[in-house]
């Protein structure tokens, strides 16, 4: 009698359908998934181990490049426990700008996420409709930050700089003439405030055509239901959070369990799956995007009253964590000093450890620091939510066709930077 | 009766129809597509693309070489060496840019106490060998001189946020 094996297959690292350079080892009978052995470590940069050798600011921009399809959020967890470690306030003005900015990413990440999920699986098109809202979301990060990507926007204390009064426009060219361009603009002519208000206005309609183009959707949901279902206890034991932990029903969110900033304030709801399976992770993800909307509609509110009312500071007025006003420190010697000390120095943080969890789009997402007095961090762990989801590959994919595996892959919203970091 | 209209719906292909109808309306919709590179998409003020080094109205070199840049790049990206200028003022010998360290963070700029280095809105350059993303002073106020118009109108609208 022959011999009879299963045949072992490797999908990846260069697979588009892989999410990036995830090496998965698939071990198959038949077509029939038995073990699914995910190997990472292809994106590793060290961020953890830079740290140690930067000081406190300096390591800000590595936040932007973990995961990077939601970046500002990635920056809120580090500046938090900087904050925590120094005890430093923050202006109101600064909180609201920065939930603004997270709901934004929060937007940014899922819109990938369902987006490429729907190309893995065959729905080509959804991908193109996600991608026009992203560069929507592009220009307003660029707008504020100068960076389309990597902003490094939020620093300890606040953020650098406030929200700009005009957004850039488009030019007539010989492709588009002033008629076009004047309808294109129709949404750039005030604020940056403005602009997002005009898409938060835009929005749900959006989602509204996503959800024709999928909810419904027989093969889309021939291709999720009932796939990668993972009870709620399991959930828990496996240490799921965001709407991969809320896909399996459990109602857990850090923006409410725990409120930072001012999330408290803000008035949203948290949705949850009830099957656990893919197609109640796409649900949970798409109305996020609707509360991340309503939560940004709220901020904007905010933001244009205190606007109005003459806007305050967007970063704390302590110069031992940011530098003073480029204005301050060309005219004034002890802000000078300052500035000089805050960009050779950088911040001193009193010896202590925090752990600061944030409701990342992937899900809880904490830097751990140590801080022995000095300049730089002793040490720095992150918590990335995507490493502990890609540990239940196995266990989610086992019995499913390999075509399933795909799908699973895209349910857990995975980044390789955030995974490898 | 639920389920009569839920067979009708599925037999019919409903839900596949609208989807169509979506797609079908962009198909004759203004397409939001931009020809680069004759058109490009609209740029922030606060662009941060290739780096500038600038120099005063009246041609001298704003850099006093007080090396805060250096100290701040995360990436280490800026090496400066500095000495006495033949009428007596300390200037940059040497000031270079690795582009392939560098990570576009801007700190350089926040740092500059005389605006001297600038991240300009330029990002169309490339390098055909390694060697030529290694920017150096010469280079770097090459980029500054070509735009200068544009980097003084930006830091001008941006000066009330900084």
């Amino acid at each position: 009698m022959a011999d009879v094996r299963n045949f072992t297959l490797n999908f990846g690292p260069q697979h588009p359908a892989a999410h990036g350079v995830m090496r998965l080892v698939l071990e198959l009978d038949g077509e029939t998934v038995v073990r699914a052995d995910p190997h990472i470590g292809l994106l590793h940069r060290a961020t953890e181990k830079l740290a140690e050798e930067r000081t406190w600011v300096q390591s800000l921009p590595y936040m932007d490049r973990l995961d990077y399809t939601s970046m500002f959020i990635n920056e809120h967890p580090f500046v938090l426990a900087v904050e925590k470690l120094v005890g430093v306030d923050i202006p109101l003005r600064a909180q609201y700008i920065r939930v603004m900015f997270d709901e934004i990413t929060r937007i940014h990440n899922h819109l990938l996420s369902i987006g490429t999920q729907a190309l893995d699986v065959g729905a080509m098109t959804m991908v193109l409709y996600t991608f026009r809202e992203r560069e929507d979301i592009a220009d307003m990060l660029e707008a504020v930050s100068g960076a389309r990507m990597h902003g490094a926007y939020y620093r300890p204390g606040g953020v650098y700089r406030d929200l700009p009064d005009q957004m850039p426009r488009y030019t007539a060219n010989k492709f588009k003439n002033a008629e076009t361009v004047r309808k294109l603009n129709e949404a750039r002519n005030g604020s940056l405030l403005d602009f997002i208000e005009d898409f938060t206005n835009r929005f749900p309609t959006y989602c509204d055509e996503y959800e024709t183009l999928l909810t419904d959707n027989r093969i889309w949901k021939q291709r999720l239901v009932g796939v990668g279902v993972v009870s709620p206890e399991r959930a828990l034991q496996l240490g799921f959070t965001g709407p991969m932990l809320r896909g399996s029903g459990i109602q857990w969110d850090v923006r409410k369990k725990q409120p930072y900033e001012v999330y408290d304030r803000l008035e949203f709801d948290i949705p949850v799956g009830v099957e656990g399976d893919c197609y109640d992770r796409y649900l949970v993800r798409m109305e996020e995007m609707r509360q991340a909307n309503r939560i940004i509609k709220q901020c904007v509110e905010w933001l244009r009253n205190d606007s109005a009312k003459g806007a305050g500071p967007v970063i704390t007025g302590n110069y031992n964590v940011a530098p003073p006003s480029r204005e301050k420190m060309k005219g004034n010697m002890e802000e000078l000093i300052h500035h000089f000390k805050l960009f050779t120095e950088g911040i001193h943080v009193p010896p202590g450890e925090v752990y600061c969890g944030i409701e990342h789009a992937k899900g809880e997402f904490g830097v751990y620091m140590i801080s022995d007095g000095a300049n730089k961090p002793y040490r720095m762990k992150l918590r990335s939510a995507a490493y502990t989801h890609l540990s239940s590959m196995n266990e989610m994919a086992k019995g499913h066709m390999i075509a399933d595996a795909v799908t699973i892959i895209g349910t857990m919203d995975i980044v390789f930077g955030d995974v490898d970091r | 009766m639920g389920a009569m209209k839920e067979f009708l719906n599925s037999l019919l292909l409903k839900e596949l129809f609208q989807g169509l109808v979506v797609t079908g309306r962009y198909m004759f919709a203004r397409k939001i597509t931009i020809q680069y590179p004759e058109e490009k998409t609209p740029q922030s003020n606060r662009f941060r693309g290739l780096h500038a080094l600038r120099r005063y109205p009246n041609g001298e070199e704003r850099c006093i070489a007080c090396k805060l840049c250096e100290a701040v790049c995360p990436a280490l990206a800026i090496t400066i060496e500095s000495g006495e200028r033949d009428d007596g003022s300390r200037r940059t010998t040497r000031y270079d840019i690795d582009l392939t360290k560098c990570i576009f963070c801007g700190y350089c700029e926040e740092a500059c106490p005389v605006d001297a280095i600038v991240l300009t809105r330029e990002f169309e350059y490339h390098g055909e060998v390694r060697g030529d993303l290694y920017y150096t002073k010469q280079m770097l106020l090459a980029v500054g001189e070509r735009n200068e118009a544009q980097i003084a109108k930006d830091r001008e609208q941006d000066a009330p946020y900084r």
